[in-house]
């Protein structure tokens, strides 16, 4: 059943019926007087008609083709693909914080607010800040949030004039779109070799109509940004805040901290950091924290403890208001703090070690086969550019492929942008030697295929249920739905 | 690679012609090239004004949307609205089809520009 490939509507046949609705009380009753025509879809339903059974067995047979940290390795770098601990859903589960309702009193959810007021707490510590929201829904929802308590800020201090957000040309795609959606214009800057902010670059940018800058940190290319400091003192001279995007945050656990560095606002995803499950849509989390100067902009409500009660705080006429309905998706926070508990500080510190020492024990080992064209000692990830020697013109898309062939997720591919081939890769701590070893065999063996049967490889993937792709197409003629013959 | 005679080229991989006051800009072989197939061009809208390394037009191949950047300043006059709904072309003929023409607002600019040796041999060094 590995190659079934087909849609529900295929197996729908006319007239099986597999759930009876109750038909209305009254037969007699004019649907007119319930819901008016002009409210009704005129036109047919065309729903599948299938037993239930098959509807079972269709989705089900479907939910087998999934992929995921569970059923192998992932090195999908940027998007750090850790093991998610099953503890973490263990306590998410227990029915005190699955079946509370958000608009429950604040006094029969102390023990919810506890949790969000300590994860505040811990997040605070982890990162240098001082205070946090736990509210939006993933990372660039908290890029969002992030640039609208900077917007905020400015104009506390009449200073209108701040309509530009400076973002390297190394950075993540989401920067620039969430500067853009908070009303930002966008200024690029160039990076060096090493994907480093270019100083001079930016100081020609800096000015009186710059409301801050976006930066990761470490970067796209997995290099730790050594000038950050110098970074951020030109930035806070020329009047801006520094925005630190937490996407590589598993790369400094315990290490150095954002606020340390300089920054003023951050996020981090819980979903990757914090072990959280992601891929697939989430639902993701993003934290924002800010330094002192900016809580007032925080959005509400905020959880507050007096004495030994924990409250919302809604009374805050700074602020930026509500970013998200409730407070955030409660059952992630969850699984994040069950993590940092169960990990402690020296485990997240330990967790960074390990996922550093994997990136580069995997950067050595790859680079006598691939491009590496930063060889330097990386973080949590690091970037190759494709085969060494251009082998038979085998692309960076043929390799991921191939890797699908070998039952691996494959790394992110052309991305970051200023590598030509780019194929990042992120190992994460959470996977063992073996697994390691194993991967890297894979590779090597990839680019031996190249240079001696390369239609193999250009041709992959041969023994997934659907074959090669025709990307072009797919995107220059997108069929996005089924649609009925007629 | 190809590198057409009679062209100007700029740094970002892109080549203008021009006819009196008005430039016809496109990208080169090199960037289609990197690019991969393209599936989509977003056009700037005609009358639009644009100063020169400002984004005029978004290119997306299935690597990357990419900005491309205007070497010259001025309006645009005219865009060619045939890649709406064939995009591919650039990547067949990157030079016969063009993007945007602009009204040109300041001539020195083209001096900037590189000519097709000076391009060439700027493309060896790229690689």
């Amino acid at each position: 059943m590995k190659n079934y490939d087909q849609l529900i509507f295929e197996i729908s046949q006319e007239g099986r019926i597999g759930y009876r609705l109750s038909q209305f009380e009254d037969d007699n009753t004019n649907i007119d007087n319930i819901i008016p025509k002009e409210l009704r879809r005129q036109d047919e339903l065309n729903l599948p008609e299938c037993s239930e059974n098959q509807v079972a067995r269709h989705y089900t047979l479907i939910s087998n083709k999934n992929f995921g940290v569970d059923t192998g390795f992932y090195p999908l770098g940027s998007c750090t693909m850790k093991y998610n601990p099953k503890i973490n859903e263990e306590i998410a589960g227990l029915s005190k914080f699955s079946r509370l309702h958000p608009y429950q009193p604040v006094e029969t959810v102390q023990g919810a607010l506890e949790l969000m007021y300590n994860l505040n707490t811990m997040l605070s510590e982890i990162t240098g800040m001082d205070e946090f929201t736990l509210q939006p829904a993933a990372g660039a929802h908290g890029e969002l949030t992030g640039l609208m308590i900077i917007k905020a800020y400015h104009q506390k201090n009449g200073d209108y004039n701040r309509t530009k957000i400076i973002v390297p040309d190394s950075a993540h795609g989401t920067n620039p779109s969430s500067a853009h959606v908070a009303g930002f214009d966008v200024v690029e800057v160039k990076s060096n070799r090493n994907g480093e902010v270019d100083i001079e670059s930016l100081k020609s940018v800096l000015g009186d109509d710059i409301a801050g800058l976006m930066l990761t940190n470490p970067n796209t290319l997995g290099l730790f940004e050594k000038n950050i400091e110098e970074i951020a003192k030109l930035v806070h001279e020329a009047g801006g805040l520094l925005y630190y995007d937490g996407a590589n945050t598993n790369a400094i656990m315990g290490k150095t901290r954002p606020g340390d560095m300089g920054f003023d606002v951050v996020h981090l995803n819980l979903h990757k950091t914090f072990s959280t499950p992601h891929g697939g849509g989430g639902p993701g989390s993003g934290p924002v924290g800010v330094k002192k100067n900016l809580i007032e902009f925080l959005p509400v409500p905020i959880v507050e403890k007096e004495k030994e009660t924990y409250n919302l705080n809604y009374d805050k006429p700074n602020s930026i208001g509500k970013i998200k309905g409730y407070y955030g998706n409660f059952g992630i926070l969850v699984r994040a703090y069950a993590y940092i508990q169960t990990m402690g500080g020296e485990g997240l510190k330990k967790a960074t070690e390990t996922a550093v020492l994997n990136a580069n024990y995997m950067q050595k080992k790859l680079k006598e086969y691939y491009h590496l064209p930063v060889d330097h000692i990386c973080k949590h990830e690091f970037v190759l550019g494709g085969l060494k020697g251009d082998l038979n013109e085998v692309t960076t898309l043929d390799i991921a492929k191939r890797l699908l062939d070998y039952g691996y997720h494959p790394p992110t591919i052309y991305f970051p942008l200023i590598i030509d081939s780019a194929i990042m890769i992120e190992p994460t701590e959470t996977e063992s030697l073996e697994t390691i070893d194993g991967f890297i065999e894979t590779m090597i063996k990839i680019s031996k295929d190249a240079e001696e049967n390369p239609e193999l490889v250009k041709n992959a993937p041969l023994n997934t249920p659907v074959k090669r792709v025709d990307e072009v197409q797919a995107a220059r003629k997108p069929i996005l739905k089924w649609e009925k013959d007629s | 690679m190809k590198v057409l005679e009679g062209l100007l080229y700029s740094e970002n991989h892109e080549w203008v012609r021009v006819e009196g006051n008005k430039a016809y800009l496109g990208i080169t072989d090199y960037a289609q090239h990197a690019l991969g197939d393209i599936v989509y061009i977003e056009l700037p809208e005609e009358e639009e004004e644009f100063d020169a390394e400002d984004s005029i037009c978004t290119i997306e191949s299935v690597k990357a949307a990419s900005d491309i950047y205007t070497p010259v300043s001025g309006t645009v006059v005219e865009i060619n609205e045939d890649l709406e709904d064939d995009p591919g072309a650039v990547n067949a003929d990157p030079y016969e089809n063009w993007i945007v023409c602009i009204e040109l607002s300041n001539n020195s600019e083209l001096e900037e520009l590189m000519s097709p040796e000076e391009y060439k041999e700027y493309c060896e060094k790229e690689e």
